[in-house]
């Protein structure tokens, strides 16, 4: 390979090797989780939308219960 | 071309480090506790959203009084609300210093595991014991380990 090509291949592929790191600190440390702490962020903060998701999701699975939710009940489908 | 190239990829590389190395450091974590320094440290990490934490404070506010001057109650709040971490405290007095920690340096520093979490600190600031959660069944459990750090005060280590 020609030397000029090297010199701008070479930190190039240094900083593409650096952006696969991406993601690899993901998480909210346990003092950072304010936001993940609030009424509206909790998986089942609505009671009505838990209930019909799980209808939902029941119906697709062809099958019915296993889950609690404040919605319509364990069993319901 | 390739020159051109060159040389503002080197720009790239360089104006980050620059703008780093211009940045004034934040203040050390060790400062934050400095003035405690001599004392067996009782160091509370506590924030407004944290519920076990207003469970604690009655339970803190009586540690002053119960061990005496050689131990110093310290809250770590890690809120980064200023207004948050007011109203907490105006619902939940707390009868010790609080330090502000909004971006979380001084929680990182000790690494700590959960919320709430205390540690006892000896009077180098070495960590002698840490504990995450609290139960008030579990109030006698943490009173031990106070009275087990005011024991070791003094062992030359």
């Amino acid at each position: 390979m020609k030397r000029s090509s090297v010199l701008i291949l070479a930190p190039l592929l240094g900083l593409g090797l650096c952006a696969l790191s991406g993601c690899s600190s993901m998480g909210a440390k346990p003092w950072q989780r304010a936001a993940l702490s609030r009424p509206d962020m909790q998986v089942d903060a609505d009671a009505v939308q838990a209930g019909l998701d799980d209808h939902i999701y029941f119906s697709k699975e062809a099958s019915s219960g296993g889950r609690g939710f404040g919605g319509g009940g364990c069993g319901c489908n | 071309m390739l020159k051109r190239l060159t040389a503002l990829l080197l720009g790239v590389l360089i104006v980050p480090a620059l703008a780093a190395a211009a940045t004034p450091k934040p203040v050390p974590v060790d400062e934050a506790l400095k003035p405690y320094a001599g004392k067996i440290v009782y160091v509370d990490f506590w924030a407004s959203w944290c519920t076990p934490c207003a469970e604690s404070f009655p339970w803190l506010n009586t540690l002053q009084t119960k061990f005496g001057p050689k131990l110093v109650v310290v809250g770590v709040n890690v809120d980064e609300s200023d207004t948050a971490s007011a109203r907490f405290l105006k619902h939940h007095p707390a009868g010790f210093d609080v330090i502000r920690d909004a971006q979380g340096k001084i929680a990182e520093h000790y690494n700590i595991p959960g919320m709430p979490t205390s540690l006892i600190l000896d009077e180098q600031g070495r960590v002698l014991h840490v504990h995450s959660g609290f139960l008030p069944e579990r109030i006698n459990e943490y009173e031990a380990a106070i009275r087990a750090a005011l024991n070791h005060q003094g062992d030359s280590k």
